[in-house]
Formats: C-alpha cells, structure tokens, sequence
C-alpha cells in the first residue's frame, strides 16, 4: 500500500467517526432521549449557526484581531526571552524558573485582575494572551538553539565566524522545527485566551457573545459559537504549518525522500 | 616553502599529558598525514592547529605567521561531513566566504565555478538530506577549499565511508590534488590510505603522544589504486606495523 492511499484512508476513518457521533446526537436529540432545550440537535446548532452568521462574523473579527495581535507581542517576547536565555546562562537560570511559573497560573484567575487593572479595552486582553502564547514560543526556540551541533559551531568558529554569524548560520534555523512546534500550540492558546479574558467583560468578541447566549439560555447558539472557536483554533494551526512548509523548503525535501 | 610549521606543541588536561612536544612541517602543495592510534592525541592536536584550544607549550605558524590559539586561519574537515541541513549545497559550499564578508551573489558565482572539478555538478540546489555519503564529503571538501587556498586539516575525512565509496573517493581525491595542490595534514588511523594518499607520514605513538618517525613515500604522482597492490606498498606498510608494534609494546 502506498503511503498516499495510507493517509486517505486513516483521513477516511477519522472523518467517520466524527460523522457517526453526530448522527448518534442527531438521533438521540430526535428521539427525544435528552430535552431538546438542554441539548440542542447538531441540525438546530447548524440553523442557529447560519442565522447568527453576522453577527458571529462581527464577534470573530474582534476576537481574531486581539489573538493576533496578542500572538505577535508574544512571540516577539518569547524569541526575545529564547534569544537572552541562550546567550547569557545567568539570565536562563534565573528566568526559567520564572517562566515555568507564569505557566501554572491559571489563565482564569488572572483575568479578573487584569479586568480590574487595565480596563474593559483590549489591553488586559492582550497581556493575557502574551502570558499564555510566549511560553511554547521561549522554550521551543531555546532548545532548538540548545540542540545546535557543538562540533558545527566549532567548524564555523575556525573559519572565524563571530557568536551573530553562528546565531543567524546555525542556531537560527536549527531552532525553525521547534519553533513551529510552539507557535502551533501557541496560535490555539491565543484564541482560548481571547474567549475567556472577553467573558470577563467587554464589548465585543466571541466570549462576550458567548455569555450572552448563555445568560439568555440558548443552548443552539452556544453550541454553534463553540464549533466556531474550534474552527478557528483548527484554521490557525494548519496555518502555521504551511507557514512552516514555506519557511522551511529543506524539511520538505528530506520528507519527501 | 613551508605552509605549515606546528613547533614543540605540548598540552594537558586535568594534570594528564595528552601529547608532548609534538613538530611538524608542512610544505606548499604537500600532503601529509599524522598516523597514530585512536586516542592517542590526534585531536587535541588539530583542534590547537585550527586555533581552537590553546596549546600549554609551543606555536603554530602559517606562512610564518604565529597564529597560537587563533581561530579564522586554517579550515577543516571531519569524518562528519558538517553540511547544514536547511543550506543547499551551493549555499554550504560558499559559507566560509560568507564568514569572511563576502556578499552573497559573489560568494556564490565563486563557489559555483568549483562544482564540475569537485563532481558536484547538479547539486547546487539540492539540500545535504538528498546526497550520498561520497558526495556529502566532497562538497565538505571543497568548503574546505573556499575557506583557503593554503592549508587545510583533514580529520579521518573518509573514514565513515563504506570500503567501495572510500576507495572510489581516495581515487578522486588524488585527481582532484593534481589539479588544485592544496597543502594538507591528514589525520588519519588507516595506514593503507595514509600510505596511498601522502607525500610524508608522521607517526604519533605512546602516551602521551609524540611524533616518533618519519617516512616520506617516494612513490611518484599521479598515483593510481595499482600503487596499493605493489610490493612497494606492503613495504612501507611493513615498516609502519613494525614501528608501531614496537611502540607500543
């Protein structure tokens, strides 16, 4: 069996499975097996999903733009972080620590305080997903960097090259792999972000819609908001990785060996 | 006209002698090779030469010029090839004239023009993933080469290869010398292929190492594979063993 046939048919079996689930809910929905107010039927989901379209558009806009911009500041802090850490050990070893620490602060509970701090605008929004979407991007770079070949560096530095040359000819692009790895997990983070630090107020964006519908008790347009953020969250990560296959033409070559 | 001069070298680490005042010359356009057993100094030795580490005792000079424990003069080549992954090969190849400043366009059009001599022809833009092993260690050899025209160090460079591959590189190797006369001091464990390959060997023997012999290989350029069938291979080859055996016991 060739490898192509392989992949279309695990695709084939996964896209299945999620179809028989929905049949499973669609029928049991029907069936009246739970209360159709509880538990809306995927074919309700999908009718409240195109009645709310523009407005879901309009929400998404907000949400996806402080993802964005949230992700780009994080990234930005996170490849600077990466970048002090491997080159100065004191820094790593007193910031590491550090930023493994940020990580086990529940997102949750600092979102209040950031409401509370800066306000219903965009910016405690967008440190929250900073908080959340540098991490993978720090500790992915840094050990991409750290994994970089001593004996080729040692190689570059007979030919005379300075710690930038070995950075930009080595570390660099030995680090684009795991770099890719992080920003994938990073991009889904900033879109979660963006929902929960909007449920603690604001005046726009998913998770304001999605408080909304909850506090009015529909169920259908929840649902249909939910798939929506999976959606997106699915759009970015493939997105990354043809980032990555353009980014990185080599990778593709020795795959395709 | 001596490229090379490696003068008394001694060096230590953690109180242990690893090799103790070691010489050697090297001359324009000569091929020599440092044999010795694994372990035994080797290279500690090329990593002084290629400025590396500092040496305890002794200097290194090139063209008469002391370069002791300065990087950025002498390039070298390994028995890993040290390609980078995400360069092509073309881009490989240039990358000591990009250390040095050259721009790139430049670097390029320059390391291009070796490609045919070196068999690379059809590769510039395939990355190292898609090479053999053969081909991986010339175009290692000819990034050597751009780095500069006068000396280069060669650590076991082929000794990862397959015996047919290695055979069919020694026979390219001593073409392609004809042809550019790079000044170069082989490093190797392999006896037969320090005999077919150089002009002069230096055996590196005992604890800690030091240079016990000489031989120099009148055997006439250009040489061919028959060279290491004759009797006048075994001979030298009988005359190393024996030193050898004689050193260490």
């Amino acid at each position: 069996m060739t490898k192509k046939s392989q992949s279309i048919i695990s695709k084939l079996c996964s896209c299945s499975a999620v179809l028989g689930m929905l049949l499973i809910w669609q029928l049991a929905a029907q069936g009246g097996l739970v209360d159709a107010f509880l538990l809306p039927s995927p074919v309700q989901v999908i009718k409240a999903f195109i009645t709310e379209l523009p407005i879901l558009t309009a929400h998404s806009v907000v949400t996806l733009s402080e993802a964005f911009i949230g992700l780009a500041f994080g990234i930005l802090l996170g490849f600077i972080m990466a970048v002090m850490m491997d080159r100065f050990d004191v820094l790593c070893q007193a910031f590491y620590p550090l930023v493994v620490l940020t990580q086990t602060v529940p997102t949750v509970a600092i979102a209040p305080l950031l409401v509370l701090w800066f306000g219903y605008e965009m910016t405690p929004k967008i440190i929250l997903i900073v908080i959340t979407t540098f991490f993978p991007i720090t500790i992915g770079l840094l050990t991409g960097f750290r994994s970089a070949d001593p004996d080729a560096v040692s190689l570059l530095k007979a030919m005379g090259a300075g710690q930038a040359q070995i950075f930009f000819y080595i570390k660099l692009p030995g680090a684009m792999s795991q770099f890719f790895s992080g920003l994938r997990i990073s991009a889904s983070y900033a879109v979660v972000g963006a929902v929960i630090s909007e449920w603690l107020g604001g005046f726009g964006g998913l998770g304001v819609y999605m408080t909304r519908v909850k506090k009015a008790f529909s169920f259908d347009k929840m649902f249909a908001v939910i798939f929506l953020i999976s959606a997106i969250s699915l759009l970015l990560m493939n997105g990354v990785e043809i980032l990555q296959k353009l980014c990185m033409p080599w990778d593709r070559d020795s795959r395709k060996k | 006209m001596t490229a090379l001069k490696v003068e008394n070298i001694t060096k230590s680490f953690d109180g242990q002698t690893i090799i103790r005042h070691v010489s050697l010359t090297l001359k324009d356009g000569e091929l020599v090779s440092l044999l010795g057993v694994s372990g035994g100094g080797k290279t500690t030795l090329f990593n002084i030469i290629a400025g590396l580490s500092q040496p305890d005792e002794g200097k290194i000079f090139l063209d008469g010029h002391d370069i002791t424990g300065k990087p950025g003069q002498i390039s070298y080549m390994l028995q890993k090839d040290l390609l980078l992954p995400y360069r092509t090969t073309l881009d490989n190849v240039a990358l000591p004239l990009l250390i040095q400043g050259m721009p790139k366009a430049k670097a390029r059009l320059q390391a291009s023009e070796y490609f045919a001599q070196f068999g690379l022809e059809g590769t510039q833009k395939k990355y190292p993933s898609q090479l053999s092993g053969g081909m991986r260690q010339r175009a290692a050899l000819l990034r050597t080469y751009l780095f500069s025209e006068k000396v280069a160090l060669l650590d076991e460079p082929f000794s990862a290869l397959d015996m047919l591959t290695k055979s069919a590189v020694h026979d390219w190797y001593l073409q392609v010398m004809e042809t550019i006369h790079l000044s170069t001091l082989f490093v190797t464990h392999d006896i037969e292929e320090a005999i077919l390959l150089s002009d002069r060997i230096y055996l590196l023997t005992g604890t800690p190492g030091s240079v016990t012999k000489e031989i120099r290989i009148e055997e006439p350029r250009p040489r061919k594979r028959e060279f290491s069938l004759s009797e006048r291979f075994l001979d030298y080859k009988r005359q190393i063993l024996m030193h050898l055996e004689k050193a260490q016991a």
